[in-house]
């Protein structure tokens, strides 16, 4: 009977030395900081801990003094997200919760416009697309007015503005009825990204080729090729000729160069001379001798 | 005991075929060997030795000797002789080993005979047929081959220009942001597409049409399915295509699936891809006077003509015939075995099924250019 009082004693104390050291293993962390911004964290208590800090692809562990400001440099915490700090002490452990949001500043678009290459006169045929990130790749949640501009090949440029929606902002463009390479950019506060977007003359229309004698043969040569809107086929297309001519055939296939596409056929009087390029026909000439 | 005497029996009988193979070997395999003991082949005792022993000296590359024992020659020099043989230029001929050969006698007298020798060439696209008529000489006692030089044209020193148009491609880089544009490629489309059955299997023959403005890399690969759904076979088009294609360039192509049954297929998997390639659009060649040959042995006959300044090594020539409806009813392919000179023709020949050449009405031949100085 005489044991009991000191067994409650001894274990009240016990008690209240746990509860006192665990009240002394204190840590203060803010809710929420920017990407990369520096902070500081409070601790109270006596002896050495272990603070580790635990994110999205960012992991901090510092060995520290209880007691001490727990000190973190500008771009040292940079990955967005929620994080869970921890502190340990020789007996105890205390956790803490905190978010990391992006900078509210962008510094780098990543901008998808497609196709890189396409006809002349397409409705809504061109797509871009922003992602808007801060200095430290975190994409940028928080509404953002993106301008798009296409421009660049003598028509009059086409502008959009739209405003980004977690951090994503697109918009289709029509491609010009003018050939050349587009300047497609755009841009958020004063970050710009430039893309090129090629936009080619269409099929060709109107082929049309004339002959005249050369030498022995005849030489053949279109006109300028261009397509239904003006625009000149690029160089390089190919263009067939072909002679037929008592159940013979000649055919050339000639690039385009500088716009035409010349070569010479044998001079067959009364041979027949066509001209093709892809699917489009263009028209015909019979040769005679003497012409 | 039956089976050990059997076994004995094989063993002898073998190591007598293989000793008497050694001692006595043919003569076209000597010369397909491409060697053996110089001199084994080396008679001239009567005309047809005489040609065999130039043939076999012609398949072992020994110009020396195979020049030192012509009739004829006085009438042009060794390299003029090799130049015959081998190509000028670099070509396909320069690589072509001779496979085998066939000699018809035509005409023989006491002291002449004349033969018509086929030589049929390996190369590294298939064989090539040669033909010559060899008119054979006796000389005292040895018989000697006059040899029917054709003289390789060469080009005359000269400046051509040339206009040359290329495309070089630029593609993005490892370190380049993954939104970072990329150039697109190609856009191709199959305009046309016919199977047939035929030798035991399924032959896919179509077109392809680069319909955009940049040179194209261009592969078609073909799955045949099953009625429920399963694959039966799946092939590319390898060597019956052009696989670069210029802007608004039209190819034929044709996929061969052996041991098929048309009548197994219910549909077909058609995947064209492109890729973007640098390209130049020179040499323009030029395919004329083009006939369509009949029975007995159906080809189309032309000849190729360079019209640019810069030597073609290889020339690939392909072939698209149509019936009278402007269906696909064929599609093979030829190789014009010497280097293409500019401006000077050469003849070419590309053969059709004697049983397919009766329902051609037209046709579209288009030549496919490799420079060893560069490619296309």
């Amino acid at each position: 009977m005489r044991m009991r009082p000191l067994l409650t004693l001894v274990a009240g104390f016990v008690v209240c030395a746990t509860v006192a050291s665990a009240q002394m293993l204190e840590f203060e962390l803010p809710r929420s900081i920017e990407a990369g911004a520096p902070f500081s964290i409070t601790t109270s208590g006596n002896g050495k801990g272990v603070f580790y800090l635990v994110g999205p692809g960012q992991v901090v562990r510092r060995e520290i003094q209880l007691g001490e400001k727990v000190v973190f440099s500008p771009g040292e915490v940079h990955s967005a997200g929620h994080y869970i700090a921890i502190l340990a002490g020789d007996d105890s452990t205390r956790t803490a919760e905190m978010d990391v949001t992006a900078s509210m500043r962008p510094a780098t678009l990543s901008f998808l416009a497609k196709p890189s290459r396409l006809s002349v006169d397409q409705p809504n045929a061109i797509s871009g697309v922003v992602y808007i990130f801060d200095a430290f790749r975190n994409l940028l949640l928080e509404p953002k007015e993106v301008s798009f501009e296409l421009s660049g090949t003598g028509a009059a440029p086409q502008t959009r503005t739209v405003s980004s929606h977690n951090g994503v902002a697109w918009v289709r463009l029509n491609s010009a009825p003018k050939a050349g390479s587009g300047q497609f950019q755009a841009r958020v506060d004063n970050v710009t990204e430039k893309r090129i977007v090629q936009e080619v003359s269409g099929e060709p229309c109107n082929l049309r080729m004339s002959a005249h004698k050369s030498g022995q043969r005849v030489a053949v040569e279109t006109a300028p090729l261009l397509d239904c809107r003006g625009n000149a086929v690029p160089d390089g297309t190919i263009v067939t000729f072909k002679e037929t001519y008592n159940g013979e055939e000649t055919t050339v296939d000639v690039p385009l160069k500088r716009g035409v596409a010349r070569t010479e056929l044998p001079a067959r009087n009364e041979g027949l001379i066509s001209v093709a390029t892809g699917v489009v026909m263009g028209n015909e000439i019979r040769w005679k001798e003497g012409q | 005991m039956s089976g050990r005497l059997l076994a004995f029996v094989i063993t002898i009988a073998t190591a007598i075929l293989l000793v008497l193979g050694v001692l006595y070997p043919g003569a076209s395999a000597l010369a397909m060997a491409g060697r053996g003991a110089v001199g084994s082949m080396h008679s001239y005792s009567s005309p047809q030795a005489a040609v065999e022993s130039l043939v076999d000296a012609i398949g072992r590359r020994d110009w020396g000797l195979a020049y030192d024992n012509l009739a004829n020659k006085s009438e042009f020099t060794e390299p003029e002789f090799v130049r015959d043989l081998n190509g000028g230029y670099p070509s396909l001929r320069t690589y072509a080993t001779l496979n085998s050969f066939d000699l018809h006698p035509l005409h023989a007298t006491d002291d002449s005979a004349e033969f018509r020798i086929s030589m049929h060439w390996s190369s590294v696209v298939g064989m090539f047929d040669e033909n010559r008529d060899l008119h054979v000489l006796r000389t005292q006692d040895r018989w000697q081959v006059a040899w029917p030089l054709q003289k390789e044209p060469r080009v005359p020193p000269q400046v051509i220009p040339v206009n040359y148009l290329r495309w070089d491609v630029i593609y993005r880089g490892p370190e380049d942001d993954w939104g970072a544009q990329d150039v697109e490629a190609p856009h191709v489309r199959i305009v046309d597409m016919h199977p047939i059955e035929r030798a035991g299997g399924v032959i896919l023959l179509g077109e392809v049409l680069n319909e955009d403005v940049v040179p194209a890399f261009v592969s078609v690969k073909a799955t045949l399915l099953a009625k429920n759904g399963s694959s039966l076979a799946t092939e590319d088009a390898f060597d019956k295509m052009s696989h670069i294609l210029l802007p608004k360039q039209v190819t034929p192509f044709r996929i061969d699936f052996q041991n098929v049954r048309l009548s197994a297929v219910d549909s077909i998997r058609m995947d064209p891809s492109s890729n973007l390639i640098a390209a130049s659009a020179d040499p323009v060649i030029e395919l004329e006077d083009q006939k369509l040959a009949g029975l007995p042995q159906p080809a189309v006959t032309g000849k190729l003509v360079n019209q640019s300044g810069q030597i073609v090594n290889v020339t690939h020539i392909l072939g698209t015939f149509y019936d009278n409806t402007g269906q696909l009813v064929w599609v093979a392919d030829a190789y014009a075995n010497r280097a293409l000179l500019p401006e000077t023709p050469e003849a070419f020949s590309i053969s059709v099924p004697a049983d397919i050449s009766g329902h051609v009405s037209s046709y579209r031949v288009v030549a496919g250019a490799y420079s060893s100085s560069r490619f296309q």
